[in-house]
């Protein structure tokens, strides 16, 4: 079976100058109270509410990624990449610096994500296709080809709850890339199951991915990113360290980490 | 589009409750009823009033509480309980406050058989002012909704926010006329005046009681609502962006 792609437009996912940063909010600042006792006590009462820590997450980022770009993330712990593509992903609002989208996104940083544990499989379907905003007609007409990869058979009628856990890894891999949007993101590579679903399930990532017009992937693992992808963004503490083809970029973070 | 993400979404939270025990969402409404029988009989024998009158304000006052006091209390958790949601996917966050006003809506629905049952067993019809419970319902349901997200985005930001309304709830309900009369009052009649929740309360329970609602309760409600509107207006545009960095 292959993923069906949704409408093509030119595709196109550009960061301009974007930076993001995170106030860390710990213990009091976190408090009203404390807050206020603060302010009205001129700073004498409640000291640490003032005490604010601002992390620079994201430092000026530029790129522009069109159609069959597919550009790896690499950095050490911390760098920023899950940060990176949450911006991409529209969950996060860069303090400065714009983010202009052409296309369908699709998130893949937790493909578990929206499913209820008392509903059945066939409603958790549904109700993913609602969530990727995924028309009722296009839901259906995609319903019978995710049930037959689930291979759950009337299991799909049981509440998920009672679901093992790889019944339940079947059935949110199935729902999450039955439908091919123009922009992937992925923090990690996606995978899946027991040895016979995981075959199955390689073939048809693999396929998603391919069908994708841009994609973006944030992994550790040097080989399934050379494999992937055609440029590589190397980020270092929130800023950009290097941007270019892939196994150039990778080969020179391979020298610094050793 | 959006509207059946969210119609959905709350739906299921309701749906969760029946799942696993029959009566689901009417335990709720079991537990109000029993406090409308219990707490009405006992105040009409408190301030010796005739039960036949009393009961059914009770009843009322408490359904319309329960509808205002749940949103309250749970605003505070609307961003935080869905950060998973909010984290991973790009939704309007509107989505959510809707989701949370749409699925206490369902329960204040579920709580109105109470209010059926006593007016079955007083022989009560409110006749045509009970047509005016629709706009007042609905008037009730924009603060609900405009109140919840301002509420829900300043708990994501400090987190005491919940505890403090919650004691703040607690207080308003002893210090507004659910479970007994502003007559009563005598000399501090201001204790009602003065207090917007007494006129958000009035303004649905007149009509469904078969009068119609006083000019003054309707005028605060809609002032209620004006400011409402200018608090959402003043917060939502300028601090949406960092609700995903909040929660």
């Amino acid at each position: 079976m292959r993923p069906m792609s949704s409408t093509k437009l030119a595709a196109a996912l550009r960061l301009n100058q974007v930076s993001v940063s995170f106030p860390i909010y710990h213990g009091a600042s976190r408090s009203l109270k404390k807050i206020i006792l603060n302010r009205t006590s001129k700073g004498k009462i409640a000291k640490d509410a003032s005490k604010r820590i601002v992390i620079e997450a994201l430092n000026d980022i530029s790129i522009s990624l069109v159609e069959c770009d597919r550009l790896a993330l690499i950095g050490s712990n911390g760098a920023g990449k899950t940060t990176l593509l949450r911006v991409m992903a529209g969950v996060y609002e860069p303090v400065s610096g714009q983010v202009i989208v052409n296309g369908r996104i699709a998130p893949m940083f937790d493909i578990g994500i929206g499913i209820d544990p008392e509903l059945n499989g066939y409603e958790n379907i549904r109700l993913r296709g609602l969530l990727l905003q995924l028309s009722h007609a296009e839901i259906e007409a995609r319903l019978q080809e995710i049930v037959d990869f689930t291979e759950l058979g009337d299991y799909l009628h049981m509440p998920v709850r009672t679901y093992s856990s790889g019944m339940m890894m079947r059935l949110t891999f199935a729902v999450s890339t039955c439908f091919v949007p123009d922009i992937v993101l992925m923090d990690e590579w996606v995978l899946a199951g027991d040895l016979h679903f995981m075959s199955k399930a390689q073939k048809r990532i693999e396929s998603f991915v391919e069908m994708s017009s841009i994609l973006v992937l944030a992994s550790h693992n040097l080989e399934l990113l050379r494999r992937w992808c055609t440029k590589a963004l190397w980020l270092h503490n929130g800023r950009v360290k290097a941007l270019g083809p892939v196994d150039e970029t990778i080969d020179a973070y391979q020298r610094e980490a050793q | 589009m959006l509207w059946r993400v969210w119609l959905t979404l709350g739906w299921n939270d309701i749906l969760q409750r029946y799942r696993r025990s029959v009566l689901g969402p009417f335990w709720l409404t079991a537990s109000m009823g029993v406090m409308v029988v219990s707490l009405g009989i006992l105040y009409a024998e408190l301030f010796k009033i005739n039960i036949s009158d009393f009961m059914p304000y009770v009843c009322v006052g408490l359904v319309i509480w329960g509808f205002i006091s749940s949103i309250l209390n749970e605003a505070g958790g609307l961003f935080t309980s869905q950060e998973l949601f909010i984290k991973q996917i790009k939704l309007p966050y509107s989505i959510y406050v809707w989701k949370f006003v749409w699925s206490k809506t369902i329960i204040f629905a579920h709580n109105l058989v109470i209010y059926v049952a006593v007016l079955l067993y007083f022989h009560i019809w409110p006749g045509a002012p009970l047509i005016f419970a629709i706009p007042s319902f609905l008037l009730i349901l924009a603060n609900g909704l405009l109140a919840s997200l301002y509420l829900g985005m300043i708990s994501a930001r400090f987190r005491d926010v919940p505890q403090i309304i919650a004691s703040a709830v607690q207080v308003v309900f002893f210090v507004t006329p659910v479970l007994w009369k502003p007559e009563l009052l005598g000399s501090r009649r201001y204790v009602a005046d003065w207090n917007p929740f007494y006129y958000l309360i009035e303004v649905l329970r007149s009509p469904l009681l078969g009068q119609w609602p006083s000019a003054v309760s309707i005028e605060v409600t809609l002032a209620i609502t004006a400011l409402n509107f200018v608090i959402v207006v003043a917060c939502f545009p300028r601090f949406r962006g960092r609700i995903a960095y909040w929660v």
